[in-house]
């Protein structure tokens, strides 16, 4: 039994130590809640030819996991909120030097007014910066997608940074039974990391200036690696599942969408809610399911368009809202959406509010009814 | 372009980079790199125009191995460096080469960092007190009665003290090197490239482009701020033994040429007494801090 936050750092010390053979582990962090806890225990943790770093910010810890990155460490750090938005621009050059760093998120509102609760609304705010995202349902995919994590940041197919979201207190203080695994099981699935843009001892510029059709170079084969993701990780979910006899999530996970009417579409742990109620509602003869998207960039196109098929009504929630326009992940997954389909976002569970399962069936009773997708909903305000 | 191998080696900042003519860092990269020799390098470059005299991709103007970090960030990213290193037992130093806005303002919370961790770093400001990067605006690092292209008459605050800062967090070596007494400045830079720990210098590096002053009068102008006490050369060991090693004559002459040799200072209209009232007070605390140690 352990909280999101343990199996987290546990697993990041697992796979520090797995590069030992290699240039070793790196870290720098900083304190910020629901993430405190994953700092402290990497910190307190023997890493061998590993150092973490307790630095003065988070902008620092990112620049601390840069400068190990790009001498070739494995490299880690955690935060949340406030301390994710201090950092961002940090984290868009790890992103952007093609350096794997791997960072835990423990999804937190971002203030003010200030609360320490979970929301998406800071790795949201961070959808744009080159970091692929996983979001997770529970503690063992926290686990479990640090370390695949590693596998697909430093595959060289990829070699992008991997933001593994889970949400504040929800699953970061929350124990749960956790499989966790072996050093030697770890070794196996991580191999030494070998960063070819390594900074040696050749006289070169990492991070270099650019002329406008030089970066736009750049960027297209940054786009083109993230891309590689999906397969890459569909590659690591196989390996994974050999080496520890379970399987991580797929991009998007589906439950009970055959015959559905209406999905509802979530990211992160309010999917479980959701199956909950689907079963409920499916008894009283409602042809409804539900979507969850884990990988959250790259954004997984073609399994959502698979999982929409024969569908005319979506509902999507959204733990986040990009003001002016509507929930983020609806956004997204409205660009998917055929002619005539209803699209509607619901706006639920910002701040840590709780998203029970009569604001779902709320949100169902109105997709059902609606005959066009309305402007997004707020469920569950000022309860 | 294919020089050979020795040629390259030879410089850190090779010729042909983009540096205006008369840069004082053009002139501190020469003397550092002859003074450390072949000792192998890498370099952390925050924003700065030590970062645009890289050039443009593919190409390099360093000698050596570069990173340019994020502006705020130099001596946090050279930690993740500097202990990779450590951790496989590699022999290479890492170096901060970064303008006085990466130190005193922007940086300084990671430099304060680094420093108070003791990382075993060389971080070097190389102090032209302008942001001349971005076309030379005020810094903390800018004197009194300067002008920027932000202030309309000239800077009301004096320099921040930069020195007594770093000190105060007790690292093992901090000095000030002087372009113009090339002996000292050779000795510091081979000091603190050996040392162990955090190691932090202060170069005075005029700006003809900022300063608005004649190239090729670059060293004199250092000369003349070292004679008149406005920089003093001094060094600080563990933050506590603060010695002075070139002892000025606080030529008021000095002073008057320095200010007349540059035209950052006219719409200000400061009066070298005003100025030489701000040397009395710093070296009151100098002489207090070096306590007898005069290393003339
Ligand atoms: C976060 C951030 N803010 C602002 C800038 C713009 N900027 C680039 S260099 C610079 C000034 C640099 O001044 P200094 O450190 O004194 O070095 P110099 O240019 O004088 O060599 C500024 C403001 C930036 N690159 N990054
Ligand atoms: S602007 Fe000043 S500091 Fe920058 S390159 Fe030119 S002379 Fe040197």
């Amino acid at each position: 039994m352990i909280t999101g936050n343990h199996a987290a750092a546990t697993a990041a010390v697992l796979a520090g130590r797995a590069n030992r053979s290699g240039r070793g582990f790196c870290s720098g962090v900083y304190p910020i809640t629901p993430s405190t806890e994953c700092m402290e225990f990497l910190c307190l943790q023997d890493i061998e030819k590993g150092h973490v770093v307790k630095v003065e910010s988070e902008h620092s810890a990112m620049a601390v996991c840069i400068g190990a990155s790009v001498s070739g460490a494995r490299s880690f750090t955690t935060t949340a909120g406030n301390g994710l938005i201090y950092m961002a621009e940090n984290v868009m050059v790890a992103a952007f030097l093609r350096l794997p760093v791997v960072m835990v998120v423990g999804n937190r509102a971002v203030g003010p007014p200030w609360n320490i609760w979970t929301d998406h609304s800071d790795s949201l705010a961070l959808r744009d910066s080159g970091w692929i995202q996983i979001y997770c349902g529970n503690n063992q995919e926290v686990f479990d997608a640090v370390l695949i994590a590693f596998r697909i940041a430093e595959d060289h197919r990829v070699l992008m940074p991997v933001m593994v979201c889970q949400e504040g207190f929800v699953l970061s203080h929350t124990m749960a039974l956790t499989e966790i695994a072996d050093q030697t099981q770890v070794d196996q699935f991580l191999p030494q990391l070998n960063l070819p843009h390594r900074l040696a001892q050749t006289p070169r510029v990492v991070g270099s200036f650019t002329s406008s059709r030089m970066i736009e170079a750049h960027r297209e084969q940054h786009h083109n690696a993230m891309r590689m993701a999906w397969d890459v990780y569909t590659e690591a979910q196989t390996d994974f599942e050999k080496t520890f006899d379970r399987r991580p999530p797929d991009p998007v996970v589906t439950y009970r969408t055959e015959d559905a009417e209406l999905v509802l579409v979530s990211m992160g742990t309010i999917a479980e809610t959701v199956n909950r109620v689907v079963d409920n509602l499916r008894d009283r003869g409602l042809r409804i399911g539900s979507v969850r998207v884990t990988m959250f960039r790259p954004f997984p196109f073609d399994a959502l368009k698979k999982a929409f098929t024969g569908i005319s009504r979506i509902a999507v929630i959204d733990r986040d809202i990009s003001l002016g326009f509507g929930g983020v992940l609806w956004g997204e997954v409205r660009s998917l959406a055929q002619p005539g389909m209803v699209v509607q976002n619901y706006v639920s569970g910002l701040g840590g509010g709780d998203v029970r399962p009569e604001h779902v069936e709320q949100m169902v009773k109105d997709a059902l009814e609606r005959k066009t997708t309305g402007p997004s909903i707020f469920v569950g305000v000022g309860e | 372009m294919n020089r050979p191998e020795s040629y390259q080696n030879s410089h850190l900042l090779r010729p042909g980079n983009t540096n205006c003519g008369g840069c004082g860092m053009s002139i501190a990269f020469q003397m550092f790199k002859r003074s450390i020799g072949d000792t192998p390098v890498q370099l952390v470059l925050p924003a700065c125009c030590a970062a645009v005299a890289a050039g443009g991709f593919p190409f390099s103007a360093y000698g050596a191995p570069v990173l340019l970090s994020t502006f705020a960030s130099a001596a946090s990213t050279a930690t993740g460096m500097a202990q990779v290193a450590r951790l496989n037992s590699e022999d290479i130093r890492v170096v901060c080469w970064a303008g006085d806005g990466g130190t005193y303002d922007i940086g300084m919370a990671s430099l304060s960092g680094a420093a108070e961790r003791n990382e075993d770093i060389l971080f070097i400001c190389y102090d032209n007190e302008i942001y001349g990067n971005t076309g030379g605006q005020r810094s903390s690092a800018t004197p009194a009665g300067a002008g920027a292209t932000n202030i309309l008459k000239g800077k009301i605050e004096p320099k921040k003290d930069i020195m007594s800062i770093i000190a105060a967090h007790g690292i093992p070596y901090a000095a000030t090197v002087s372009l113009a007494d090339p002996d000292d400045a050779r000795r510091k830079f081979q000091r603190s490239i050996k040392e162990k720990g955090f190691r932090f210098l202060l170069i005075l590096s005029p700006c003809p482009t900022g300063w608005k002053s004649d190239p090729s009068m670059t060293i004199e102008l250092v000369r003349l701020a070292v004679r008149s006490g406005l920089f003093p050369v001094l060094e600080v060991e563990n933050g506590s033994r603060w010695t002075i090693n070139v002892e000025p004559d606080f030529s008021k002459d000095d002073l008057a040429r320095y200010v007349s040799l540059q035209r950052r200072f006219k719409k200000s209209e400061i009066k070298p007494d005003e100025m030489g009232a701000e040397i009395d007070l710093k070296w009151k605390t100098v002489r207090m801090l070096a306590g007898c140690n005069t290393g003339v």
